[in-house]
């Protein structure tokens, strides 16, 4: 039987990395997600986790420690947010290129500055090219659902890439939610051992990790990264299946609501999709064929199912919780348009960049932006290439 | 991906067949990795001169100059970079450089 509790998304992820109990955490602390090194150490301190942590000096040592441990054959941890995220950047591009499988639970904060500790994407989504998945979280049951996929997506012996399970800072991380936790036996069982290929610490083998590359062989290194982040789309849909078989949550690349028949939808990333999905209800009463489209995945990127699922609207909004300044708009907005440029005719997509820095997104918001999006189809008219939702000006 | 030991990789290799991030499983192996190609003048040695001093071998930063009973050989310019400290330490003019394909 599942277990009934009520947990904050730091907690919940606590407790999947109890459960997990993986070798090595090396974490540093940072709001919001200080607590989830908190719990482990405590854990630890109870003797309820044998996993080995390394308290470490920054976020650049947090990352270079589980690079280190990893390669030597150890499923590593770690957690951070925004500055902390930031500071890892260099080290991040190591994990991926290295194709070390490390699960990072990322508690998004915007970026300073000006300095800020509350909410949105700007971390996570600077990060997005550096070669990892990333996977977002609506809930505090998906953030714990979520991360314990991630670790075996990231295993799989198809992708060995690093894995950001993304959920939104305080608004995720600190509310306290009702959810069903999986039985520690049955996550063991999910996850299994990490048994790598290869590893620094085995004594039968000789293993020299991240040599320097030549020109020669940069590209056909980075040709194989690649692939691999397209086998992870296979992947991630084959766990899910099975994850489902164990607790009947269903997840995939994308989350549809009320999508069947809708002429227009919103896109969106985070916890922010429950005011959406609210949104959506109170429009559909009133006889409005709205729906709206949850990103889970990120990186890779869905675009097949964005496709599809675009296919028979008339107007679409794509909601950025962060701002790239390209000065053309948010990172989803881009891909989304590029990915549908061609393959879905006559959509009218506008692009919006909304919550930053912990800005409240309302059901009315989103109502707001569904009547633009119907106004912009009634009238033919061309959005604005991008727009901030809901500035005072 | 095939567990290539690194001998078997070259520029040829295919993105395929090359190892996860360019893992090397094999060690003591840096003598198989051919630094030469960097070298744009060669240095030429001109044994007639030569006194086997071996002045030189043991100023070279690439341990380019193989020793053999006691007698230095040619030059292995599969690693050679062609930096010019040995013509610069021989007392005899047995060392010369000559610009890279010439
Ligand atoms: S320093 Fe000149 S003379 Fe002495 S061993 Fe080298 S090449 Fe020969
Ligand atoms: S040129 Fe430089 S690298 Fe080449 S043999 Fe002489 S000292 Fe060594």
């Amino acid at each position: 039987m599942a277990i009934n509790e009520r947990l904050s998304g730091n907690e919940a992820v606590s407790f999947a990395i109890k459960q997990i109990n993986p070798d090595v955490v090396a974490a540093y602390p940072i709001t919001p997600s200080t607590e989830i090194p908190q719990f482990i150490s405590q854990y630890i301190a109870n003797g309820e986790m044998t996993t080995v942590y390394v308290p470490v000096e920054s976020e650049h040592s947090s990352m270079s420690a589980c690079i280190g441990s990893e390669a030597a054959g150890a499923r590593s941890m770690t957690a951070t947010s925004s500055c902390g995220l930031a500071y890892m950047f260099e080290m991040l591009y190591i994990a991926a290129s290295n194709r070390l499988p490390i699960t990072m639970a990322v508690v998004n904060r915007a970026l300073s500055g000006p300095i800020n500790i509350n909410n949105d994407h700007s971390d996570s989504m600077g990060a997005r090219d550096a070669g990892w998945l990333q996977i977002y979280a609506e809930n505090a049951q998906e953030a714990y659902d979520n991360f314990i996929q991630c670790v075996r997506i990231g295993e799989h012996k198809d992708v060995k890439l690093p894995v950001m399970a993304c959920q939104d800072g305080f608004i995720t991380s600190h509310a306290v939610e009702r959810l069903e936790l999986i039985e520690t036996d049955k996550v063991k069982a999910f996850v299994g051992e990490y048994k790598p290929e290869k590893y620094l610490l085995n004594p039968d083998e000789i293993l020299a990790v991240g040599p320097y590359d030549t020109p020669q062989y940069y590209m056909e290194h980075k040709k194989a990264q690649t692939e691999a982040m397209k086998n992870a789309r296979k992947a991630i849909k084959e766990i899910a299946k099975e994850f489902e078989a164990m607790t009947g949550r269903k997840y995939d690349m994308l989350e549809e609501y009320r999508m069947d028949d809708a002429e227009y939808a919103v896109i969106i990333i985070g916890s922010s999709a429950g005011a959406g999905k609210e949104a959506v209800d109170e429009l559909r009463n009133a006889g409005v064929k709205a729906g709206l489209i949850k990103v889970r995945v990120f990186r890779p990127f869905p675009d097949e199912e964005l496709v599809a699922a675009l296919k028979k609207v008339k107007g679409v909004a794509i909601m950025d919780k962060t701002d790239s300044f390209s000065a053309a708009g948010g990172p989803l907005g881009a891909e989304v348009k590029a990915a549908i440029y061609g393959k879905v005719d006559g959509i009218t997509a506008a692009n919006y960049i909304y919550g930053l820095g912990g800005r409240d997104v309302r059901v009315e918001h989103i109502k707001q932006v569904f009547e633009e999006i119907a106004e912009l189809v009634k009238t033919g008219k061309a959005p604005e290439t991008y727009k901030y939702l809901a500035i005072r000006e | 991906m095939k567990d290539n030991l690194m001998k078997n990789i070259n520029p040829e290799t295919k993105w395929q067949d090359l190892t996860p991030g360019g893992n090397i499983y094999a060690s003591g192996n840096s003598a198989e990795f051919k630094t030469g190609d960097w070298r744009t003048v060669t240095p030429k040695f001109i044994e007639e001169k030569c006194k086997q001093c071996l002045l030189c071998v043991p100023v070279c930063p690439d341990c380019a100059i193989p020793v053999v009973d006691g007698k230095r050989l040619d030059f292995d310019l599969d690693h050679c970079k062609g930096c010019g400290i040995c013509a610069k330490v021989c007392p005899f003019d047995a060392i010369e450089f000559v610009k890279e394909g010439e």
